[in-house]
């Protein structure tokens, strides 16, 4: 897959050229990989296929043609609470800012898939752990808005662990806010596609990823309201290592079809074929 | 002994109320005046009373919400003047979190929705303390779109912890309810009023809560996560909550700062279950003159507004606010 120009400027500096930026271990089944290696297969263990979490930039790299135009760059998080813990709020989005070259959990613009104009939106696990923040829930509106407006496609990639703590109640209303956005996209018979990746949870599994007309989740994602930990508190016992997997919620019929990442930017093209009438 | 903080103090409360009592009881069987000693106590009640209830911390807000005998979604809905409940998703069972039908609001013929905790153990068992199951949130989002294609505005009660983190609600697709509902409460096109009367916890509560009018009981709580989960969440561990709590800004007054909350009602000292006839009544009187003001507005209009009131929230703090983080 040849890089596109925009991708080394956007990615995060590598820490140092020491082995342990150089090598990566499989947390499933502890192969070491090399890195070069493990970019060139999409981030998915070349032994056992476990998928790794993507960073945004890679994501986008992975699944758009040609150019990816940015929107929304320019509204940047601050802190509404005066939150503050055993770090201030400020203070962890700068880290995870400069550790993962983003500025919030999500990154949307446009671009092709294929032959087809799209709005792409990538959430990224390495902010914030993909929660969802008044800028997340504003970048997405804008997605769907301008999309609207272009009467194209929006796929948005899913990842996160809920609506961020840090932001309180304002956080939680992105969920209206963005369902808001969704429905006035879709009710105009535009089409909406998510892509439900590891892990998907709460505030953002029970807004927008769950009401798009199509639902593809990547192998083995951890996929569900509650999180696991919260579940096993409440009744007291451990869950099954199948449970809230994409699998699972295939067989359960939550969700349209798992796909292994290295089919998924083919699988994408063939969907968009269906619904897209020049 | 009860783990709520408010219940413990009113029962030092009711240990005071009966001294009182005894002591007027063996003043009037006595000739000895004791009516000094009478007024003091009193005095010294009236005192404790406002140092317990003046001025309340977002903790024992949050403890006022879950009070068990603080007014639920059922004492509001019977004081309307007819209800007829509806039952069933029409997929699977009905759910007894969520109580909901046609009803007639002084002259005006409504669908009223709202999360129903109990009373009692066995209540609460029954109607899994108030937090909804998938079917719960379906037959919610079945009566929303019911009543919009019936033109009848949509009134709602908030009052649960959280949507139900079970087992078979996972596996019944709670995200998917919950988004579900969300899309038929934000798409409705119909006035809709939610009243947020006791905890309001999450994306459970709000599925209920998209609303033109949005108002909220004095001593309510309305949050991200509810206390507990938030400090699990975040610091791993339920035991922080009350430092969560302070955090989270989840009182009627910072969610009105911010626009979340449109209005505020207020409730007598010490809560609304010390007055509860008049805490549901002036909030039914609130309901129906927000209802009163959307129903002149077009339906363009009245989407219009919709959307942009849930837009801004996140929009307007923007301005003025220099750039924190640039990647």
């Amino acid at each position: 897959m040849p890089m596109p120009e925009w991708l080394p400027s956007r990615r995060p500096k590598e820490a140092s050229s020491s082995d342990a930026a150089l090598w990566s271990k499989c947390p499933k089944c502890g192969e070491v990989l090399y890195r070069r290696d493990l970019a060139a297969n999409l981030d998915v263990c070349t032994r056992c296929s476990y998928h790794f979490r993507m960073s945004a930039y890679d994501r986008i790299a992975s699944i758009a043609d040609g150019d990816f135009v940015e929107i929304g760059q320019e509204v940047v998080p601050n802190d509404p609470l005066g939150w503050s813990d055993k770090k201030t709020y400020l203070a962890k989005l700068k880290s995870d800012s400069e550790r993962s070259g983003l500025s919030e959990s999500v990154v949307c613009g446009f671009t092709k898939i294929g032959r087809f104009q799209v709005g792409l939106g990538v959430m990224d696990f390495h902010f914030r752990g993909g929660t969802m923040g008044r800028v997340t829930g504003e970048r997405i509106t804008l997605l769907f808005e301008e999309a609207r407006r272009r009467k194209v496609p929006c796929v948005i990639f899913a990842a996160s662990g809920g609506a961020r703590m840090e932001e309180g109640m304002l956080a939680l209303m992105q969920m209206a806010k963005t369902t808001a956005a969704a429905a006035q996209f879709t009710e105009e018979g535009n089409f909406f596609l998510t892509v439900l990746t590891d892990p998907t949870t709460g505030g953002v599994s029970a807004s927008f990823a769950f009401q798009a007309d199509v639902i593809v989740a990547e192998s083995k994602a951890m996929i569900g309201f509650a999180g696991r930990r919260v579940i096993e508190q409440t009744i007291r016992q451990r869950l099954p290592d199948q449970f809230q997997t994409a699998e699972f919620l295939l067989e359960k019929g939550a969700i349209d079809m798992v796909v292994d990442r290295r089919k998924l930017k083919g699988q994408l093209l063939r969907l968009l074929e269906y619904v897209v009438h020049e | 002994m009860s783990n709520n903080v408010i219940v413990e103090r009113e029962k030092i409360l009711l240990e005071l109320e009966r001294r009182i009592a005894e002591l007027r009881a063996a003043s009037a069987a006595q000739p000895l005046d004791m009516s000094a000693e009478i007024g003091a106590l009193e005095e010294k009640y009236q005192q404790i009373l406002r140092e317990f209830f003046g001025t309340l911390s977002p903790w024992e807000k949050v403890h006022m919400a879950r009070h068990p005998g603080r007014p639920t979604s059922l004492d509001y809905i019977s004081r309307f003047d007819r209800f007829d409940e509806l039952h069933g998703d029409r997929h699977y069972r009905d759910d007894p979190s969520i109580v909901g039908g046609f009803a007639f609001l002084r002259s005006r013929s409504v669908m009223v929705i709202g999360q129903q905790r109990g009373r009692d153990t066995k209540e609460n068992l029954r109607r899994n303390f108030g937090m909804p199951a998938p079917e719960g949130y379906r037959k919610t989002s079945r009566l929303a779109r019911l009543a919009a294609r019936l033109g009848l505005p949509i009134v709602t009660f908030v009052d649960t912890k959280g949507a139900d983190p079970g087992i078979t609600s996972e596996e019944h697709a709670q995200s998917e309810a919950i988004a579900t509902c969300l899309r038929a409460f934000s798409t409705a096109r119909v006035p809709i009023v939610a009243a947020v009367i006791g905890e309001g916890g999450s994306g459970g509560a709000l599925a209920l809560a998209i609303a033109d009018r949005v108002l909220m009981l004095e001593h309510s709580t309305y949050s991200v996560a509810s206390p507990e989960g938030c400090a699990a969440i975040l610091w791993s561990d339920a035991g922080k909550a009350e430092e969560a709590a302070a955090r989270l800004k989840l009182t009627a007054d910072d969610l009105h700062r911010f626009g979340v909350v449109d209005e505020i009602i207020s409730e007598p000292l010490g809560g609304a279950h010390r007055n509860a006839e008049d805490v549901v009544s002036r909030t039914l009187n609130a309901i129906d003159l927000a209802l009163a003001q959307l129903a002149p507005l077009s339906e363009e209009r009245l989407m219009e507004e919709r959307y942009r009131k849930y837009r801004r929230l996140g929009e307007s703090q923007f301005e003025g606010v220099p750039p924190v983080v640039r990647a």
